[in-house]
Parts: structure tokens; C-alpha cells; sequence
């Protein structure tokens, strides 16, 4: 037994969040009781360096490092970037709304950068050992995170489910990883790629295919595993919801890409069918079920849902194509929930969620620019053209015409116009219902700036999605 | 020339904004104005260059916008376009005139959504790339969704989401059925996908999808339903640009993707959509007559016109079985489908001005409704005779732009059958009774009550607007022949290529 001295500078940008998160952790302590300003400034610059330090030390290669556990290509890459830039917008929107409530410590910072190491480690994971160390690394984070309002009974109600649920389901991803292991006698995805590509014990990984298929499924919240999606969406905290709602889902993606195509993509045919109904069965309930809901909160959970189905289209053609599809799809769509929830946090004060899609009322009246943010994020979401979420739906859609399942985008465009009812409801709350009583918004400036940054990047890449998409292209190429 | 078309309004609508956030109203309001008008004078540039005589695409630009799925910022006109976006550089001039004053609640949003909407629509009748096409088509219907939302009558929101997911859900079966034809063509260039070698069974579907999209948007019955709730709520503008513009690119669809793209289909079920139209045109007119409304009764009475215009455009094929391709049943066909353009830009004109003349009287009594009027001719003089014009027009008298277009689709559809022609006649009938009606309950008689009697006459910004449709109503009547010899090429093409492939 040799021991090989691993390549440390591959995973600078892992270090260097990690090392990051020690100093935060110190930082913090001793500079406790002046609203934690340092901490959010640290992390902020965190992540902006670690975008930087990404694509410095892993754009263009295809390295493995520790063994062959860790990878650093193109697609884990992009993922990073794309993480780190939404938790960035996501703490922006994030610190207003502790502060008002008092709420503000380091903590959430900290906990939000440990999650997002996790999501790093599982975007440049290459073996099954370390998908499910940054996987448990997130999912720790955002336990804590969803109960970080200790006094308040919905969020830790929110926050028991999560965890009960979340273990459960990581209990039965561990139980098909420990199966494909069996049938491979490896952990490294490379060798079972080549044991699922050579035919033989095709059974058992079969049945460990099926267990990923779940956990993997309920990561992303699809049906029938999306219970936990309205609950914790609605219990947590605006920004707890904002950040469980937008880069893991990119994270998810990966956990996808990963197992079921690095791993087991020789499989496609197998898991073709249960990801059809995955993403048939998510466009049905997401798109339904948002349609009766009050809370702004809760209805963008169920769209949430509704998203993942179309997300999962771009999996189901198997394509390379549409693996970038997909991938497109998560990181707009992350952009998007990211900018929504933001106005909501806008319209919030202390004692005053705004979480209810009545609070929109009169919008325009009180402020019409960020009436025009709200609507951009709106009609993207239902997938006007124009808006970034047109490509995300159209990449997909092409994906699967692609590969001759047309029948699939007729039911998925006929699921988008139902869903558009209820995104046009929020337009109908922030144009057309008029409110005289509305006093005008006050927020800080960096919220506003970041708010119309972000309308606009959603604006601006529905006119020129070039680069986003060839980016995305080029990351699945390898 | 054709992008300064489509940007200059995007442009000159977010300055409106901009300016509006500061000033109250006035700077607005002439930057709006002069907007319009600038692109006005463009697009008649565009008129005046076009080269008369060839079916080629003219001005065209081409460069690639989202080069890693080959789709081309491309653009171009011919003759059945160059009239379609003159007539909303038209349209929309007099919208924004026509809200000048009357609109008070946020009046620079609104006429910044109305010239936004105007590059928008200028852009559907300019792209030749399939995705520009449907990045244009849909994105014109936020303006709308909006004016009609915000500005609109007590059901607005009820009307305005009925016309979103209306016109949503037919367009989104288009885009499964583009994204299809790109998949088989391996190309987005809408000039591309014609002539395309599709089986039989491919092209019904395919022209079932583009079916239902723009009949949502002509509208044809029986998805008719979504236009009298919109046109009732929606403000005088919105009325405007919906009749005179977006009814327009329904028909402008059928002319550019059905026909073209899937000839054998359109041959197929021609007498689908021939049965479609027919009942538009007697069953709809009937229940115009019924209407209380004057607002609902123009627009059913589009409806019936619009029917004129699809039965002018499937014609084609009846007209082709019975001439056996004769040299005549070639000159019926195109005059079918040149009756068929001809209806459309009348109708611009004529229900445009139409609705305008309800907002006039709305402005003064607030009241749409048909018994809270009568003898205004009594006190409103010269209103009055533009109203009983534009009437005349609808009614398709001679010497009005609505007798030439019914005149050539009746007169080419006798080549075909003679019983579509005596259902489409009929409609002369139909159209006038309740024209005629609404004007005799609403126009004549003695003065109806106390609201009447304080009514004004028209003021000069209204005498401006009303005027101007009124020369244009009788000039396309009296000589259509400059808008014909710019069409005439255009519709010879697509109908060889309509005739050439099954």
C-alpha cells in the first residue's frame, strides 16, 4: 500500500471556504454585539473569492485528486460558481430581514457557508463516499437553519419534519448506494460506470439504482417525495426559505449528474421511465396545488415542485443536451425564487411577514419599480419570452422533442399554462388591485440595489441567454 | 431600418417611463407623441422603399443571437407585412392621441405600454426566425395583459386573465410544434421551414398546434369567447390596438406558418376551418344583433369580419378542386387570398375608429350601454357623421375600405362553392341590421334623456383622430389599388408554393 500525497491545490477553493468558515466562526465570537456586520462582510467575500478561485483552479481540466474521490472539471466548476453567486444574493436579501427581528447573528451566516462547502463537495464528488459527506454537510446546515427561529413554533415544526423526512430518505439513497457498491466493489463512480456499462449484475443495481432514484428525488423535492416542500418553505424564515430554494437545488443537480449519469447513466433506460413519472407526476401536483394557495410562501414551494418536473424533462431525453438543459434550468431557476423571495422580504417589517399573496396588493402604487422587478420574476416563471425562464422551459422542451417525445412537452406546456394562472394572481395583486391606505417602501439601499440587479440579470439573460447556455453546454461536454 | 422599427418605441416607452417618474405628465406625453410619430414616418419610408413587384423579403437583417442553437435575430418584410406594420405605426398614433387626456391614473405607464407594445408587434410581423417570432408574440401580450388589467372596466381582471391564458395556451402548442419543425428541418429560418417535405399525418398535427394558436388570436369560433370580455373591460386604447392590430397577427400566422408550412394539411382540412369561419360569420353576426352593449357589439361584429378574412385565405383550395387550376382559378384564388389582406387592413381602420367613437361617448356619459342613448346626432352633429361613416364602412357600402375586401372573397368564393358565397353574403345583411340598429337606437331619434341633451360636441384632438381614419376609410375604398399592388406578388408566391407541394 503506497500512500500518494493528494493534489491539495485541485480543492482550493473547498479549503478555502472551510478555512474561511474557522476564521468566521472566530471572528464572530469576538466580535459578537455589533450585529454580526463582520461576519456577513467575511462570507460575503468568501464568496466571492471562492467564484474567482473556482474558475481559476478548475475551468478547462478534469483532474481527480484524494484517491479518485474528488474530481474538478468543468461541471463542478459552473456549479460553484453558480452556487456561491445565488448564496450571495440570498445573504444579501437575508441580512435586512435578521436585523429587523433581531435575529442577526453569525450563526446563520456560518451555518449558510458550511451548507454551501457541502453543495461544493458534492459538485466535485467522484465517488459515493464523498456525494453523501457533502450531501449530509447540507443537509445538517439546513436543519439548523429552518429551526434557527427557536421561538417560533411553525418553523421547528418545519424543521422536525425536514429532518425526519430528510433522514428517512437519506437512509434509502445510502441503502441503493450500498447495493451498487455490492454489485460494483467500488466506490469510485468511474469503476461503476464500467461495471453498469458492461451488463453484469444488472439486477442489484437495478434495485440500487431505484433507492438513488428516491433519495435523489426527494432532494429535489419532486413528487411523490415533495411533502416536506410546503411545510418547510412556509415554517422557515424568508431567508431560510430563499436559501433552501435556491442552491441546493443547483446542488441537487449535481447529485443527479453524478450518480445517475456518471454512475449510472448506462442505465438510462431503466431510470427513464421512473423519472417520466417523476416529472409527469411533479408538473400535475406542483402546478394544481399552487393554484388554491394564499400564502406567497407556500404557493412558491408548489412552483417550486412544478419547476422540478419541467427540470427533470431536460433528464428524462438523456441527452447531453439535456443534462445541460437541466442544468441551465436549476440556475435560472434558482435566479428567479431567488428575486421573488426577495420582494417578499422587501415587503416585510417586523410583525409583518408579508407572506400572504394579498400583502402584493397595490405594489405599483407604492412603488412601481420594484413592481417591474416583480413582474419580470413573475411572467419569467410562468415562461414569457423575453425572460430568462423561456429558455430554461424551451432548452428543455427542445431536449425532449429531440429525442421524439413529443407527447411529454404537450403535457408539460399545457401544466405551464395552468401554472401561469397563478403567477398572473401576483401580477393581478401588485398591478391591477389598487390600495390607496399603502405607505412607500422603505429599504435599505444595498437590498434595493441587489433587488433590481437581480430583475435585471433575469431580464438581460432572457435577451442574451448565449453565454449561460454555451456555458452550460460546454460543462456537460467534459 | 426594420430594428429601428421595433427598438425606437421599446426605447422611447422606457424613457416615458423614466421621464413620467419625474415630471407630472406633459414631458411624457409629448415624447410619447413624438415616438409615435417618428416611427410613423419611419415605417412609411419602409413603405415608400419597398420594392414593388418581387416576393422577396426586403430590408432584411440577419445576425445571430443565440448562436449555440442557431437561432438568427432575422429580419424582413414582404407585401403582406409592409402593410400589417404600417397599419400599427398608424394605430398606435392615434392611441396615444386618443388617451391624451382621458386617462389619469398613471397615464405614463400606460402610454409607455402602448409603445412598447408597439415595437413588439412591429417585431411579429418583421421576424423570419421562428424563436424571434415567438419571443415577439408572446412578449406583446404583457402590455396588453397590463392595460387591460390596470385601465380597464369593473371585470377587468377576470377579462384580462381570460385573454392571458387564452392566448397562452394556444401559443405554447405552437412553440412544441416549432421547436418540432426545427428538429426536422435543422434550421429556425421560418422561410426555411417552408416547402418542407413533412408526411400527411406530421403536417395535421402540426397544423392543429398552429391552429389553435391563431385562432385563439383571430379570434374564430368557438374560442371567440375570450375577445367580448376583453374589448368590453379594456380601455378605448386597448380596444384600438386589439381589433385593429392583434386580431391581425391571427391572420398574419395563417398566412406565414399554416399555409406555407403545411400545405397538404391546410388542403385536408380546409373545410374545417372554411365551416369555422362560415359560422363566424352568420352564427356571430346573429348575436350581434342581440347585443346591449355597443362595446360588445363591435366586437362580435370583428368576429364576423374576421371570418370573412380566414374563409378568403381556405378558399383557395375549393376555388383549385372546381377550376381544375385554370388560369382563372388562379386569378380567383389570389383574389381570394388579396380580399382576404384587403378585409384585414379595412378592418383595422373601420373597428378601430369604431371603438374609438364608443370612447368618445363613454368619455362624456360613462355609460356603454345602447338604451342610455339616442338622438345624439341632435347634439353632437359631426360626431355623429363620422359614427354613421364608419358604420357605412362596417356595413361594407361601396365607396368605404370595407365593401372592397367582402366584395373580392365573396366574389372569389363563388369560383369555389356557390353556397359559401350566398352564407358569406349573407352577412352583408346580417352586418347591416345590427349596424344599422345600433345606429338608428343610438344616433337618431329624439333626444333620449337629460345625459344626451348635455352631451358635447367633438373636441379638436378627437376631430383630429376621427378625421384621419375617416380619409383613410375612404381612400382604401375608393382606391385600394397601392396597398393591392404591394400584396399581389407576396400571395402569388405563397399560393405556388401552397399549390406546388401536395
Amino acid at each position: 500500500m503506497t500512500f500518494e500525497m493528494p493534489d491539495f491545490s485541485l480543492a482550493l477553493p473547498e479549503i478555502w471556504v472551510l478555512s474561511m468558515a474557522c476564521v468566521v466562526l472566530v471572528v464572530d465570537l469576538f466580535a459578537r454585539g455589533r450585529e454580526s456586520a463582520l461576519a456577513f462582510h467575511l462570507v460575503q467575500f468568501t464568496l466571492l473569492t471562492t467564484v474567482w478561485l473556482s474558475i481559476e483552479t478548475q475551468w478547462g481540466l478534469t483532474a481527480t485528486t484524494f484517491s479518485g474521490t474528488y474530481v474538478a472539471d468543468k461541471f463542478a466548476c459552473l456549479l460553484k460558481v453558480a452556487i456561491c453567486v445565488l448564496t450571495f444574493l440570498v445573504f444579501a436579501y437575508s441580512r435586512d430581514y435578521l436585523r429587523k427581528r433581531e435575529l442577526l447573528r453569525g450563526d446563520f451566516f456560518l451555518l449558510g457557508l458550511l451548507g454551501v462547502l457541502g453543495m461544493m463537495i458534492m459538485a466535485s464528488a467522484h465517488s459515493l463516499l464523498t456525494v453523501y459527506l457533502g450531501l449530509e454537510l447540507v443537509e445538517l446546515c439546513l436543519f439548523a437553519m429552518v429551526a434557527y427561529d427557536r421561538e417560533n413554533r411553525v418553523g421547528s415544526e418545519a424543521a422536525m419534519k425536514y429532518f425526519v423526512l430528510a433522514a428517512l430518505s437519506s437512509g434509502m439513497l445510502l441503502y441503493g448506494m450500498s447495493m451498487v457498491y455490492g454489485a460494483a466493489q467500488s466506490l469510485d463512480l468511474a469503476q461503476i460506470a464500467a461495471i453498469a456499462a458492461s451488463g453484469e449484475s444488472g439486477l442489484l443495481l437495478a434495485f440500487g439504482l431505484t433507492f438513488i432514484l428516491v433519495g435523489v428525488a426527494f432532494k429535489f423535492g419532486a413528487v411523490p417525495f415533495h411533502m416536506w416542500i410546503p411545510d418547510v418553505y412556509q415554517g422557515a424564515l424568508t431567508p431560510v426559505t430563499v436559501y433552501v430554494g435556491t442552491a441546493p437545488k443547483i446542488a441537487a443537480v449535481a447529485l443527479f449528474v453524478r450518480l445517475l449519469v456518471d454512475g449510472l447513466g448506462a442505465l438510462h433506460d431503466q431510470w427513464q421511465i421512473m423519472a417520466t413519472i417523476i416529472a409527469v407526476g411533479s408538473l400535475a401536483v406542483g402546478n394544481l396545488f399552487a393554484l388554491v394557495q394564499t400564502n406567497i410562501k407556500r404557493m412558491l414551494g408548489y412552483s417550486t415542485i412544478a419547476h422540478v418536473g419541467f427540470l427533470f424533462l431536460g433528464f428524462i431525453a438523456g441527452t447531453e443536451e439535456g443534462y445541460s438543459a437541466a442544468l441551465f434550468y436549476a440556475i435560472t431557476y434558482g435566479l428567479m425564487a431567488a428575486g421573488a423571495f426577495g420582494v417578499v422580504i422587501l415587503l416585510s417589517r417586523r410583525g409583518f411577514e408579508a407572506d400572504l399573496i394579498e400583502d402584493m396588493k397595490g405594489l405599483n402604487d407604492r412603488h412601481s419599480g420594484f413592481a417591474v422587478v416583480m413582474l419580470i420574476l413573475m411572467f419569467s416563471l410562468t415562461g414569457v419570452p423575453g425572460t430568462v425562464g423561456f429558455y430554461a422551459k424551451w432548452l428543455v422542451l427542445k431536449s425532449v422533442i429531440d429525442v421524439n417525445m413529443v407527447w411529454l412537452a404537450v403535457v408539460a406546456v399545457i401544466f405551464a399554462v395552468i401554472g401561469a394562472f397563478y403567477y398572473l394572481r401576483v401580477v393581478r395583486m401588485v398591478y391591477f388591485d389598487r390600495r390607496n391606505d399603502g405607505e412607500p417602501l422603505e429599504a435599505p439601499a444595498g437590498l434595493r440595489v441587489v433587488l433590481a440587479a437581480n430583475g435585471l440579470a433575469v431580464l438581460a439573460l432572457g435577451i442574451f441567454p448565449d453565454s449561460l447556455i454555451m456555458a452550460c453546454k460546454v460543462a456537460l461536454a467534459g | 431600418m426594420l430594428s429601428l422599427l421595433i427598438w425606437l418605441p421599446i426605447l422611447g416607452g422606457a424613457l416615458v417611463l423614466a421621464a413620467g417618474e419625474r415630471s407630472q405628465g406633459a414631458t411624457a406625453r409629448w415624447l410619447a407623441l413624438g415616438t409615435g410619430v417618428v416611427v410613423f414616418l419611419l415605417s412609411s419610408v419602409l413603405y415608400f422603399g419597398f420594392e414593388i413587384g418581387t416576393s422577396a423579403m426586403q430590408f432584411v437583417e440577419r445576425v445571430a443571437w443565440v448562436p449555440a442553437f442557431d437561432v438568427y435575430y432575422y429580419l424582413g418584410v414582404d407585401g403582406i407585412s409592409t402593410p400589417l406594420i404600417l397599419l400599427t405605426t398608424f394605430a398606435t398614433v392615434l392611441v396615444i392621441i386618443a388617451g391624451w387626456e382621458v386617462i389619469q391614473y398613471k397615464q405614463t405607464q400606460y402610454l409607455a405600454a402602448f409603445l412598447i407594445m408597439e415595437g413588439l408587434m412591429v417585431g411579429v410581423f418583421s421576424a423570419l426566425d421562428a424563436i424571434l417570432f415567438y419571443v415577439f408574440w408572446e412578449a406583446m401580450l404583457v402590455p396588453m395583459f397590463l392595460i387591460i388589467g390596470i385601465w380597464g372596466g369593473p371585470n377587468r381582471i377576470y377579462a384580462t386573465i381570460k385573454f392571458f391564458l387564452y392566448t397562452f395556451m394556444g401559443s405554447v402548442l405552437m412553440l412544441v410544434a416549432l421547436i418540432y419543425l426545427r428538429y426536422q428541418t435543422d434550421s429556425f429560418g421560418i422561410l426555411d421551414f417552408h416547402g418542407t417535405a413533412l408526411a400527411l399525418s406530421e403536417q395535421i398535427l402540426i397544423f392543429l398546434a398552429f391552429l389553435v394558436a391563431f385562432a385563439v388570436k383571430v379570434p374564430m369560433w368557438p374560442v371567440h369567447t375570450w375577445l367580448p370580455d376583453a374589448h368590453v373591460e379594456a380601455p378605448t386604447g386597448g380596444s384600438v390596438i386589439l381589433a385593429a392590430i392583434m386580431l391581425k397577427i391571427g391572420a398574419y400566422g395563417f398566412l406565414r406558418f399554416s399555409l406555407p408550412i403545411t400545405p397538404a394539411a391546410s388542403m385536408e382540412l380546409a373545410w374545417l376551418l372554411i365551416a369555422l369561419s362560415l359560422i363566424a360569420v352568420v352564427y356571430i353576426g346573429l348575436v350581434a344583433i342581440v347585443q346591449e352593449d355597443m362595446k360588445k357589439l363591435i366586437a362580435y361584429s370583428s368576429v364576423a369580419h374576421m371570418g370573412f378574412v380566414t374563409l378568403g385565405f381556405f378558399v383557395i383550395f375549393d376555388i383549385f378542386a372546381h377550376t381544375n387550376g385554370t388560369e382563372s382559378g388562379g386569378g380567383s384564388a389570389v383574389m381570394a387570398l388579396e380580399g382576404g389582406v384587403v378585409q384585414m387592413i379595412s378592418h383595422g381602420f373601420v373597428s378601430a375608429a369604431l371603438f374609438l367613437c364608443v370612447g368618445v361617448l363613454y368619455d362624456r356619459a360613462h355609460s356603454r350601454l345602447i338604451k342610455d342613448y339616442g338622438g345624439v346626432a341632435n347634439r353632437m352633429p359631426i360626431f355623429a357623421a363620422f359614427f354613421v361613416l364608419f358604420a357605412m364602412a362596417n356595413v361594407g357600402l361601396p365607396g368605404t375600405s370595407g365593401f372592397v375586401g367582402e366584395f373580392m372573397v365573396i366574389l372569389a368564393s363563388l369560383q369555389g362553392n356557390f353556397w359559401y358565397a350566398a352564407l358569406a353574403a349573407l352577412t352583408l345583411i346580417l352586418g347591416a341590421a345590427y349596424t344599422l340598429w345600433l345606429i338608428k337606437r343610438v344616433v337618431y331619434g329624439e333626444v333620449a334623456n337629460a345625459q344626451v341633451a348635455a352631451l358635447t360636441d367633438l373636441n379638436a384632438r378627437e376631430f383630429i383622430v376621427l378625421g384621419v381614419l375617416a380619409g383613410a376609410v375612404l381612400l382604401l375604398g375608393i382606391w385600394p389599388a397601392p396597398l393591392i399592388e404591394v400584396m399581389a406578388p407576396s400571395l402569388q408566391h405563397l399560393l405556388q408554393q401552397v399549390i406546388a407541394t401536395p
